[in-house]
């Protein structure tokens, strides 16, 4: 065992040109991996962020007793894709429209009666906040006898809906190709690596080394590879990201586990290749 | 020890490598295996240390039926032999000690116990002065002389060199040939293909001679030959 780990530490020592080419390689190759996934994981917030101003408002008939209203909170509460519904009275309608709207704040302080009604504002759970999901949740709004009208901007849902279903789309394509080229480059990487030895390959054969006495320093240099190589990816991704949210907007990192599941493919990508590579060399010795 | 039963091996992309092929060579003896380029002496070879197996007939080395080896125990049949080729086959990055040592390392020897036994086979093939030099750092006898320590050092019943003076000079030849000789005295079978008949001429050994993948002469069992044969 210590002397896998030996000759799995020598391999970079002996050859490091083709070592340090290695891990460069496969970090830049993880480096694109995760300059898209920093966007795909910024878009997804942005939309989010947006998604989360989803809200269904049902206006009240004028004179709806308190009781029924604080009822009807209750069971609106308990719809399984309600995440909170707030009641609106028609004094607090006014105070919101007097902040809000400045330009008709003469306007609204001449008025006599106050000719807002009185709403309950709904607010829905992330996954719960598209054009379907919130059509049905209008609807059964609308079955309550007191409820005037029920809004909630139907195009925009829709937009948004579609919006995040080609960036989900166009997301899980790119992303998989990019993951794919990665793979590719890095297992092509790992290859060179292991041809570089056949000649080890075949010597340690004839001597009389078995396949795994064989196999375990390559898979252990491919994984050591792949980890390195997804560390300095990471902190590539850190550098661009720095300098992104420094200068130009502000944008959100990897999280501690996306970070982690990125250095993690790269020592997965490192280790199969290996064990594709020599698994192939050794089938010819 | 290695015995060959009616050995047929013929290759995938056409041609009968060695056809019918029987001889038996026993513990402790010295082996010529002799012929022209393709007339069958590497595969041979390759039979014995399991690189190839026989399209039909038998091969047992040591105990072994190598038509029945399977991937996991050809190692344990390897670890017996010595192998030792014309290109030496030594890894350039490392010392003539690590080269032999190497042997030992993967075969999972005690590691405190290496480097003695590394110095024996080297001062054994008269090399132990050179034990720090790269192969580049060597002449091809002394190259050679290596490989035969990375061969012995496993302490193998048998020794197989194919070509072992292919790239060396009259006298490096000369040196070799006598260090396989020595080996062989102290009780190691010996199988050397060569086509060097002066070689083959000098010493008063067993000689097998293969034409066109046909056993044509085995010197243990025919009348002596005059031309390209045995002892003059």
């Amino acid at each position: 065992m210590t002397l896998t780990i030996r000759e799995a530490l020598l391999a970079f020592r002996r050859a490091p040109l083709l070592s340090a080419l290695s891990v460069t390689t496969i970090a830049f190759a993880l480096f694109v991996v995760g300059l898209f996934g920093l966007v795909a994981v910024n878009l997804r917030d942005a939309l989010s962020q947006v998604a989360e101003r989803v809200e269904i408002v049902a206006y009240l008939l004028p004179g709806t007793p308190s009781e029924t209203v604080t009822l009807a909170l209750k069971d609106i509460e308990s719809f399984p894709e309600v995440s909170a519904a707030t009641y609106v009275s028609e004094d607090q309608a006014l105070a919101r429209a007097r902040a809000e709207l400045v330009e008709f704040r003469d306007v609204l302080q001449e008025l006599e009666r106050n000719p807002l009604p009185a709403s309950i504002e709904v607010k829905l759970k992330a996954g719960y906040r598209d054009a379907d999901h919130v059509s049905a949740v209008a609807d059964r709004l609308r079955g309550f006898p007191f409820v005037d009208d029920v809004r909630f901007g139907r195009d925009w849902v829709e937009k948004l809906d579609r919006l995040q279903q080609l960036a989900g789309g166009v997301g899980l394509i790119v992303g998989a190709a990019f993951a794919a080229v990665a793979v590719i480059i890095i297992g092509t990487t790992i290859r060179m690596a292991v041809l570089q030895r056949a000649r080890e390959i075949a010597i340690m054969r004839l001597v009389g080394a078995t396949d795994g006495f064989i196999r375990f320093p390559f898979l252990l240099q491919g994984a050591i590879k792949g980890l390195l190589g997804g560390g300095l990816a990471v902190g590539l991704c850190y550098g661009a990201w720095y300098l992104i949210d420094a200068h130009l907007i502000h944008a959100l990192f990897f999280t501690a586990p996306q970070a982690l599941a990125i250095v993690g493919f790269g020592t997965l990508i490192g280790l199969l290749g290996s064990a594709s590579s020599v698994g192939r060399h050794l089938q010819r010795v | 020890m290695i015995k060959f039963t009616n050995v047929f091996k013929a290759f995938p992309k056409g041609g009968l490598a060695l056809k019918d092929v029987s001889f038996h060579v026993a513990k402790g003896e010295f082996a010529f295996l002799t012929g022209h380029s393709g007339a069958g002496k590497s595969t041979v070879l390759k039979l014995v240390y399991a690189a190839e197996q026989p399209t039909s007939g038998e091969v047992r080395v040591s105990g072994f039926a190598v038509a029945e080896l399977s991937r996991r125990e050809i190692p344990r049949l390897r670890r017996r032999l010595g192998i030792v080729f014309q290109d030496f086959r030594l890894l350039e990055d490392r010392t003539a000690e690590e080269n032999v040592a190497f042997a030992l390392e993967v075969t999972g020897a005690r590691r405190a116990a290496i480097p003695a036994r590394v110095m024996r086979v080297l001062t054994q093939v008269g090399l132990a002065a050179k034990a720090q030099a790269y192969p580049h750092e060597l002449s091809g006898g002394e190259q050679q002389r290596v490989a035969i320590a990375r061969a012995l050092v496993n302490e193998p019943t048998v020794l197989l060199a194919d070509e072992p003076t292919g790239n060396l000079d009259e006298r490096a030849t000369r040196g070799v040939f006598q260090l396989l000789r020595d080996i062989n005295a102290s009780g190691t079978a010996v199988v050397m293909a060569t086509h060097d008949l002066d070689l083959v001429r000098q010493a008063p050994h067993r000689v097998l001679e293969l034409q066109e993948g046909a056993l044509v002469y085995d010197s243990a069992v025919d009348e002596p030959k005059g031309e390209g044969g045995a002892a003059s």
